[in-house]
């Protein structure tokens, strides 16, 4: 329980801490694979050879973030009615889909719920608490792609030191959910979602470009050249809402003490690496540990590491299969 | 407050000292800063309202503009039932109106060829809805004195539409420009030849909108507004009292009307000469 809420905590900005109690099966595991030192960067760089670069989570992530997205539109286009709407709210064939956050702003700025919107709200609110909460963040918003696709360009020009990566608080994303949550109940206008990239781009996809792509642009600019990945880790209440939903999620990225060897190249290319500060040497009390609510299931740690120690699990299931 | 290797239980460590301890100052600063920007952009959203820049026409059945605006979740599922697609949804200069639905009607009115309201009907939130809640008020010339009698369905065992209150009222806005005024006729394409607007006629297809080029006239009299009216008795024409005898009358607006926009998509001068005042209210 107590992790629970540690991780929670991490996910509204608290820093990560050291564990206070590490399992003895951890400690056991952890003298047998420094027993050695020669053998162990042996086994490193054994690991490391025959580690085939895959991009197969990122591809299979992408594929269903473009279909999903794809749904929408062609549902439109062709009038095929399988997905109407936009990610704010739809129908999936004539069924009431509603995004939480768009549901809470609403909510709290008109002050009145109807029946439709609990319905739709519910059955996404299943939905995500089965799959993972964040995992709308990395398999479906639409911004988080073309933040991707930012975020390479970004790192091409620090390593070429043309720019730096400002960071900031992580506790600013909370204090945005806060606000937005504030802003919605006093002046009864749904704020957040005049800058929603999500809803915009969606918006924009299905019924067609106009200005507010620009506001797109603007992030996305900020984004390469100033704060890596910034509107998702700093800002996007979206992905608190959906980050509590998911808390308690039995789908999640899982990681095995044993197989690894500390050298944190997941860290390098995770949206929010406080979720695999158990991969640092050390702070792994458990031998298998989930990554914990913030972690949006994207799976880029999962192709970047060389030894199978991070892996998908659906917990119940897993041990099931 | 996060330097990140900080740790509580040893207190007695200056080491973490001046430079970690700046830059944590300053990423904090700079964090204040992000959510400074961010919620002053977020509030520009309040320079299209207090402007008052668009009194947009929203689609059949939307609450008063504030409760709107609040309750849309701006999905656009009334767009997409629409078969006219008279609905447009709001861009970044409506501010908080951003994605929330209108109609321009002299481009696309809505002409109710859907019959049952369908934006209505499609929309998740009750941002259109057919029975407003209780605690929601119904301002004075909003209500409509009697279900609208649909044209369409005039001779259907139920003939009205569902709907309790106007989104607007027709004016006519120019009227030394009205053509019955001006006692003429009217011939040709009522838009002209590059107009896409479409309606529903019911002598042509009782279900499938048309556009309006396809359907020109020949008319003694320019009647357009009131015979293509799809509301029962919103508009009429009356003789203008002339010493000069020319036949010449003017379109007046009645009661019924409920701000759909047909009359203003369909007035062959340009620009129009009768025109949908958005949000208006009846006044006897």
């Amino acid at each position: 329980m107590s992790r629970f809420i540690d991780l929670f905590k991490g996910m509204l900005g608290a820093a990560p801490e050291k564990p206070e109690k590490v399992s003895e099966k951890v400690q056991q595991i952890m003298f047998l694979k420094y027993e050695d030192k020669d053998r162990y960067i042996k086994e490193k760089l054994h690991a490391r050879d025959h580690h085939v670069i895959s991009h197969k989570w990122r591809n299979r992530r992408w594929a269903v973030l473009l279909v999903v997205n794809l749904l929408f539109v062609v549902s439109f286009w062709l009038d095929i009615q399988i997905l109407e709407g936009a990610l704010t709210a739809s129908r999936f064939v004539g069924f009431h889909l509603i995004d939480l956050n768009s549901a809470l702003q609403v909510i709290l700025a008109h002050k009145h719920l109807i029946v439709n919107l609990v319905i739709g709200t519910f059955t996404v609110f299943l939905l995500w608490v089965l799959l993972g909460g964040r995992s709308f963040c990395s398999w479906v918003c639409p911004y988080h792609l073309l933040a991707e696709w930012a975020e390479a360009l970004h790192l091409k020009l620090v390593a070429r030191k043309i720019v730096t990566d400002h960071e900031f608080h992580r506790g600013t994303r909370t204090v945005f959910w806060l606000l937005f949550s504030l802003l919605a109940i006093v002046t009864g206008y749904t704020v957040f979602e005049t800058l929603s990239p999500t809803g915009i781009l969606s918006r924009a996809l299905i019924y067609g470009p106009g200005l507010s792509l620009g506001w797109i642009a603007l992030l996305l600019l900020f984004e390469i050249f100033y704060s890596r990945r910034a509107w998702c880790r700093y800002i996007c209440p979206i992905g608190l809402t959906y980050g509590a939903v998911g808390a308690l999620s039995p789908t999640r990225v899982s990681y095995h003490v044993e197989h690894c060897f500390h050298e944190g190249d997941c860290r390098k290319v995770c949206l929010v690496p406080h979720v695999l500060d158990v991969t640092i040497k050390g702070r792994a009390s458990d031998e298998t540990m989930g990554l914990g609510p913030d972690c949006t299931r994207c799976g880029l740690c999962i192709d970047v590491c060389p030894t199978g120690a991070l892996r998908y699990e659906v917990k119940g299931l897993s041990k099931l299969l | 407050m996060n330097a990140p290797a900080d740790r509580p239980k040893k207190p007695a460590k200056p080491a973490v000292s001046l430079e970690k301890a700046q830059k944590a100052r300053r990423k904090f600063l700079h964090s204040v800063g992000l959510t400074g920007g961010i919620i002053c952009l977020s509030l520009l959203g309040y320079v299209p309202v207090v402007n008052a820049r668009h009194t947009r026409l929203r689609p059949p059945g939307a609450l008063n503009e504030s409760d709107f605006l609040s309750s849309c979740i701006k999905c656009g599922q009334c767009v997409q039932v629409c078969p006219v697609q008279a609905i447009k949804l709001g861009e970044i200069d409506d501010g908080f109106g951003l994605g929330v639905p209108h109609i321009d009607s002299r481009q696309q009115a809505c002409d109710f060829s859907c019959d049952a309201v369908q934006c209505i009907l499609a929309c998740p939130t009750g941002a259109l809805t057919y029975d407003k809640p209780a605690f929601l008020d119904v301002r004075e010339g909003a209500k409509l004195a009697a279900a609208p009698i649909l044209k369409a369905k005039a001779k259907d065992a139920e003939s009205t539409l569902n709907l309790k209150e106007r989104t607007g009222l027709a004016r006519l806005v120019r009227p030394e420009a009205c053509l019955a005024v001006q006692g003429k006729g009217f011939k040709g394409q009522a838009r002209g030849n590059g107009f896409t607007g479409k309606m529903r006629f019911m002598e042509v297809d009782r279900w499938k909108p048309i556009p309006l080029r396809d359907h020109p006239y020949d008319l003694d009299l320019c009647d357009l507004c009131v015979r293509e009216c799809p509301i029962g008795n919103a508009i009429e024409l009356r003789p203008i009292k002339d010493a000069t005898g020319v036949a010449r009358m003017t379109p007046v607006v009645l009661e019924p009307c409920v701000g759909c926009g047909v009359c203003e998509m369909v007035c062959p001068v340009e620009p129009t000469a009768i025109a949908i005042d958005a949000q208006a209210l009846w006044k006897a």
